[in-house]
């Protein structure tokens, strides 16, 4: 629902840095989401491919490494993958926990010529 | 071909912008608050029941963000010092209020003569809690009718919540909302969250909120 101006975003960024590089054009993107932050890679590609017409990003492929979802329980320390939407620690069965993993959004590298 | 290192956050360019928006309001000794909740939840009736309670003791602004229309900017028109509606239906991201349009917001407002700023978010429980606007608080409502479970379903915009609003009080003869429930899963989640129980349709509650937005905006101003 909202990618379009987090897609500007990857683009400028990629030109930016495509830039600084002096390179002539870029071949990958690679790209870091967690499975908690709402963003679909689906949406994003979708618009990268308009965005980058015309620009040295054109044609890209762009790489998404989706990091799952890691919760951390209060009560006990115990580091889970959530099994359901209820979120209760395997160990102690306890609720009250902290997202540790998942919620990434970042740009990690390119490949550029 | 050759690799070159990014590391580069995606949100950034929102981010920058949160920031600076938060040091203007600062400057001007404005003390922010950005309500979330889906469309209905009542953020416009909690703006409204809050300018009516505080506004003998604070100067209010309200920033209105909705996908069409100036229906809210009129309702609260009276009770505000100041009020711009934002019409996200143009912009890049019709789903949630953004630093870049608050920033623009604030150009429009006298801030020196303001000291709380309240920015209704547009009704979404999903992108607003992705995008900073430079707030100070966020607030969260849920209303009885959505059911207990949306902190389970939902449940980023509840963990970096600084208070959870139930709603619509009145209705809870009338619906199946398990309060408990609610209440376990938002302590779960965000322990440091406070959690009001008000009905902005028959004021029960309401005074208890404005004493934590009077509070928050003292201690904020305290530190100015």
């Amino acid at each position: 629902m909202h990618e379009l101006g987090v897609t500007e975003n990857i683009v400028n960024i990629a030109l930016a840095k495509a830039g600084e590089a002096q390179a002539s054009k870029i071949s990958q993107i690679n790209l870091v989401i967690g499975e908690m932050s709402g963003f679909a890679p689906d949406c994003i590609q979708f618009y990268f491919d308009s965005l980058s017409r015309d620009t040295i990003a054109q044609g890209a492929v762009l790489h998404f490494e989706l990091v799952p979802a890691q919760l951390r329980c209060r009560n006990c320390s115990t580091i889970f993958t959530p099994q359901d939407t209820l979120w209760s620690c395997p160990e102690c069965r306890g609720q009250s926990v902290e997202i540790s993993k998942g919620r990434e959004l970042y740009m990690e590298s390119m490949e550029v010529e | 071909m050759k690799k070159i290192e990014v590391i580069k956050n995606i949100l950034e360019a929102n981010e920058t912008i949160a920031n600076r928006n938060q040091q203007l309001l600062d400057k001007h000794k404005v003390f922010a608050i950005n309500i979330m909740s889906a469309p209905g939840a009542g953020k416009t009736s909690l703006i409204l029941q809050t300018l009516a309670r505080l506004k003998s003791r604070l100067n209010a602004a309200v920033i209105e963000g909705d996908v069409a229309s100036t229906v809210d900017a009129e309702k609260v028109q009276s009770e505000a010092k100041a009020v711009v509606q934002i019409n996200t239906r143009n912009m890049p991201e019709s789903c949630s209020l953004m630093a870049v349009m608050i920033e623009s917001a604030l150009n429009d407002m006298p801030l020196d003569n303001i000291d709380l700023m309240l920015i209704e978010n547009v009704g979404n429980l999903i992108c607003p809690s992705e995008f900073a606007l430079g707030e100070h608080k966020r607030v969260v409502i849920s209303s009885l009718p959505e059911g207990d479970d949306k902190p389970i379903k939902y449940p980023l915009i509840f963990i970096d919540a600084d208070a959870v609003i139930i709603n619509k009080m009145d209705l809870l003869p009338h619906v199946d909302f398990d309060i408990a429930a609610f209440r376990r899963s938002i302590e779960g989640l965000n322990p440091k969250a406070e959690i009001f129980q008000l009905s902005c349709k028959t004021s029960e509650g309401i005074e208890k909120w404005c004493s934590w937005v009077l509070e928050q905006a003292k201690t904020n101003a305290a530190k100015r």
